[in-house]
């Protein structure tokens, strides 16, 4: 076992979630960096993944988002109590809408026996020290609430032990009350009293954590922390940071992945009032990943001159090996390569026999159009790379680590030379996972020897995103005398995201089809999965929810039509084909394992609450579907209706099971933003290119669902006290699929492109 | 450079600008107020909107030569601790989730509910439905503005 030497280690060093590191710190910096007085302040490092190196030296630099800093207190730390009693809580999760800034805390304050009220939550900056902080793949409860709680139930132990110490008593004598500890004669200490003292206790080893019935916060409707900052317009986003002597960037990028600059006239750019100055930015090497994509950068006093200053720019790019792409010819392509068989990735008895002697053979080709990113506050950051080689940037990002060793790497620094403050983001969804637009900045930063600000439009935004691969599935069941399938091949053609990380990928591989194609949970004798060719001309990145967009799409869409083919009901169909209750421990060797019994659980509720079965007037129609991803069960019911070719969505119930709910709020709110975010996929707009570039530019062309259009969402949380599951992500999956099964009731036509456009 | 005169909140500035400098962009990069925000630049999604002498007026397709001389109210202006009826409202509903857009649909809300103090749910679609938002909180958007309503936004 590997221990740090230093006080109050209690865990070997480890990267896995759910284990950590804490340290009792309260004696270490914080006698010199604190205003609080030397020596009285309980302060508890709480690490998870880290290194003693990281440990060695300890720069200040937790920093708060908004208005804490009047506290004085700026720690790096994840827990701290100061004489007054207040509890200062560190978030080390992007904030992004998801409400992660109240969610956390609240766990580390339940288990502490903190009030919430008297509570203060601190950002942390980008570093290992603080463990994980990718914000993406839904895993901020999913896998650190133990982490969470033991933060606090370390805190409350010591709490304890200092209150036992004070009174003479044993601890036993001695219970949590809400911020101050209870002697069983009647006698209190509040948390400002005994801070000092449980400065000086010793870490538990493993403290306990408090039985579900004492949670206070867990498992409740917290109010979002941030609600004033947002609605007050004084919440600082990326976009928003303004740094002394700062000077505003746009970049002119290759329209085309790959161009290379051939030739720049600069003249009417260096003409507009308010440009400085015009930088030439190295074009990204293959395979992009995170560099910066280049181009010729306008450094301006603000950003509307550097906007203008941009857009006057007269630059001719040379050719590159994607100038031929189109938005047909990649669907072309892919439609081509399901038609033929791709390479198996599984397979079980004889798919081919078995079709061979099916009663009906049923054949549908899926399509989903490439997709954006599009958050509301699009890609920017600042950056400011000092004289004395360090660098700071300011970002909207959800994976500051990664932005701090894309910056560092781009500027030849050391990481431990680049400090990333993480803002507050305007809206992530994955985009904001990659940190190219740091790597921008930063080098801008460096040219002009100036703090820099790049702020990306909304078209250099959809012409330049990481996008969610366009997708051709080719699916064939055979179905038996009694309408169930006896067969099911399923072939799925998208250039995959490991085409952004690395070249000669050329379609994708058997891991890229583990989201809900060969571990699909339908009980099936003969089936056969394959992997079919894609290229990518375009970065590919990872979009809420990821490969469950198009694969959830297609298998329920595709089980809806079997239903439909058969004569049969499509939620007792799809619960049938779902069937016996059992945990998938075959089809996924690690956690988390698909247990049929919780999908068939959320399909039975959607279906319940939605009043599946009831009579609909003419031209309305149901469907359903449900999907496993991110630990979390999500299935949806879909009302809606069509008439003269347009469809309405009229009512969605939504079922979630993602075990131990924290935040109901913010469970029902990703719920319902998920089925907006699912119906711009279906019936929006896809991104569209042509001679290579894409052609989308703005929301009148990547059109966003509005209010008129939203309809009534009902969320459904299940009951569980299993292991929590992720929340940003699984809801989208089931929304297109039960969309799809609604209006093949409600016309008979299958919907097997998304977005949908009914002729 | 031309200078401009604006009230801003209440605040009367000399403003420096050159004339097709979006309002916007004077409220962002010149004075500092960064609670309107930039979602599209193009008058489609609502993000930069603010009151323009008591109108609804998106920032970003507004010169400031159009408006010299104007009132111009952002959500920094709305209220003077952040009580006014529907940032409560927009509180106590947890609408935001990013929160960004919701500056615009605030400043939006404020505007067209001056005229129809006590909307139905058709009328919040009607005069709601330009402003975008990505995190999809429309549906709370709509409940907010009807609980403001009924308090007497
Ligand atoms: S930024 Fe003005 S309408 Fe979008
Ligand atoms: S709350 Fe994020 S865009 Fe509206």
């Amino acid at each position: 076992m590997y221990g740090l030497e230093l006080a109050g280690v209690i865990e070997p060093r480890t990267n896995l979630p759910g284990q950590l590191t804490v340290l009792n710190v309260s004696r270490r910096r914080f006698l010199k960096t604190t205003a609080l007085g030397a020596g009285s302040v309980f302060v508890l490092g709480v690490f998870s993944g880290c290194s003693q190196d990281n440990l060695a030296d300890w720069p200040d630099r937790a920093e708060p988002i908004g208005s804490l800093e009047e506290a004085g207190f700026k720690p790096n730390v994840f827990v701290g109590i100061n004489e007054a009693g207040d509890v200062f809580l560190v978030c080390s999760r992007s904030e992004m809408g998801q409400g992660i800034r109240s969610s956390v805390p609240a766990i580390i304050a339940d288990e502490m026996g903190a009030d919430w009220d008297r509570c203060h939550i601190l950002q942390a900056t980008g570093h290992p020290r603080f463990g994980n902080q990718n914000t993406d793949g839904s895993r901020s409860i999913r896998n650190h609430f133990d982490d969470w709680r033991k933060a606090g139930a370390t805190a409350r132990e010591m709490l304890l032990a200092a209150a036992a110490q004070t009174w003479s008593v044993t601890p036993g004598d001695c219970s949590m009350a809400v911020h101050e500890v209870r002697h069983a004669d009647g006698r209190t200490l509040g948390f400002g009293e005994l801070a000092a003292t449980a400065a000086t206790m010793a870490v538990p080893a493993s403290p306990a954590f408090r039985p579900r019935n004492e949670w206070r916060y867990i498992g409740t409707e917290i109010q979002g922390r941030d609600n004033k900052a947002f609605v007050t317009g004084s919440a600082t986003y990326g976009v928003d940071v303004q740094v002394e002597g700062m000077l505003y960037a746009a970049i002119k990028r290759s329209p085309v992945l790959g161009g290379r600059v051939a030739s720049v006239d600069d003249s009417a750019a260096r003409a507009v009032s308010g440009v400085r100055d015009i930088v030439r930015l190295n074009e990204h090497t293959f395979p992009p990943a995170f560099q910066a994509l280049g181009g010729v950068a306008v450094i301006a006093d603000n950003t509307w001159a550097a906007f203008k200053g941009r857009d006057a720019l007269q630059v001719t790019w040379e050719a590159s090996d994607h100038d031929g792409w189109s938005t047909g010819a990649q669907r072309a392509a892919m439609d081509e390569s399901v038609r033929a068989p791709g390479t198996t990735v599984r397979e079980a008895g004889d798919t081919d026999a078995a079709t061979v002697g099916a009663t009906q053979v049923v054949e549908a080709t899926y399509h989903i159009a490439m997709l954006p990113h599009a958050p509301m506050e699009p890609p920017n950051a600042t950056a400011w790379v000092k004289a004395d080689g360090t660098c700071e940037v300011w970002a909207p990002t959800q994976a500051p680590q990664t932005a701090r060793g894309s910056v560092a790497g781009a500027l030849g620094v050391d990481p431990e030379a680049v400090t990333v403050h993480v803002t507050f983001l305007g809206g992530g969804f994955g985009r904001k996972s990659k940190p190219d637009y740091c790597v921008e900045a930063a080098l801008l930063s460096q040219a002009a020897g100036a703090p820099v600000k790049v702020t990306w439009s909304r078209e250099d935004d959809l012409r330049h995103d990481y996008y969610h691969p366009p997708s051709a599935q080719y699916m064939r069941a055979g179905l038996g005398a009694d309408g169930a399938p006896v067969s099911w091949l399923h072939r799925s053609s998208f250039p995959p995201i490991g085409s952004t990380f690395s070249n000669g990928v050329t379609g994708p591989g058997a891991r890229d089809l583990l989201s809900g194609v060969s571990n699909m949970p339908y009980v099936i004798s003969n089936v056969r999965f394959e992997a079919c060719r894609a290229i990518a001309h375009q970065r590919i990145g990872w979009l809420r929810s990821v490969y469950n967009i198009h694969h959830g799409f297609s298998v329920n869409a595709f089980v809806a039509e079997l239903a439909h083919a058969a004569g049969r009901d499509a939620k007792d169909y799809l619960l049938e084909l779902i069937g016996p209750d059992r945990e998938m421990t075959d089809l996924f060797p690690r956690p988390p394992v698909l247990d049929t019994a919780r999908l068939k659980g959320v399909i039975r509720r959607a279906a319940d609450e939605a009043g599946w079965g009831r009579e609909l007037p003419t031209g309305h129609g149901m469907g359903i579907a449900g999907h496993f991803s991110f630990s979390s069960y999500v299935a949806h019911a879909v009302h809606a209706s069509v008439e003269n070719g347009q469809v309405r969505v009229h009512r969605v119930d939504c079922a979630v099971d993602c075990g131990t709910a924290v935040n109901l709020d913010r469970i029902r709110s990703q719920m319902e933003g998920a089925t907006v975010f699912g119906l711009t996929i279906a019936l929006k707009d896809g991104i569209e290119a042509t001679d290579g570039a894409v052609t989308t530019g703005n929301f009148d062309t990547y059109r966003l669902l509005t209010m008129a259009e939203t309809p009534e969402t009902h969320v459904h949380i299940m009951d569980s006290d299993l292991p929590s599951g992720g929340v940003g992500e699984p809801g989208v999956p089931p929304l297109a699929p039960a969309l799809a099964g609604a209006i093949l009731q409600a016309t008979g036509q299958p919907v097997r492109s998304l977005p949908i456009r009914l002729t | 450079m031309p200078t401009y005169t604006l009230t801003v909140n209440g605040q009367e500035h000399a403003v420096e600008a050159e004339p097709d400098m979006p309002l916007l962009w004077v409220l962002r990069d010149i004075l500092g107020l960064t609670g309107t925000k930039f979602g599209c630049g193009s008058a489609f999604c609502g993000a930069c909107e603010v009151h323009v002498d008591g109108a609804v007026q998106r920032s970003c397709v507004a010169p400031v030569s159009g408006v010299s001389g104007s009132v111009v109210t952002t959500i920094e202006g709305l209220s003077e601790d952040g009580t006014h009826p529907l940032q409560l409202a927009w509180n106590e509903v947890n609408v935001p989730q990013c929160g960004y857009c919701q500056s615009g649909q605030i400043m939006r809300a404020a505007g067209w509910m001056k005229d129809t103090p006590n909307p139905t749910a058709a009328d919040v679609d009607a005069n709601q439905s330009s402003n975008l938002c990505r995190c999809g909180t429309y549906q709370r958007i709509k409940e907010a503005i009807l609980l403001a309503a009924e308090k007497g936004a």
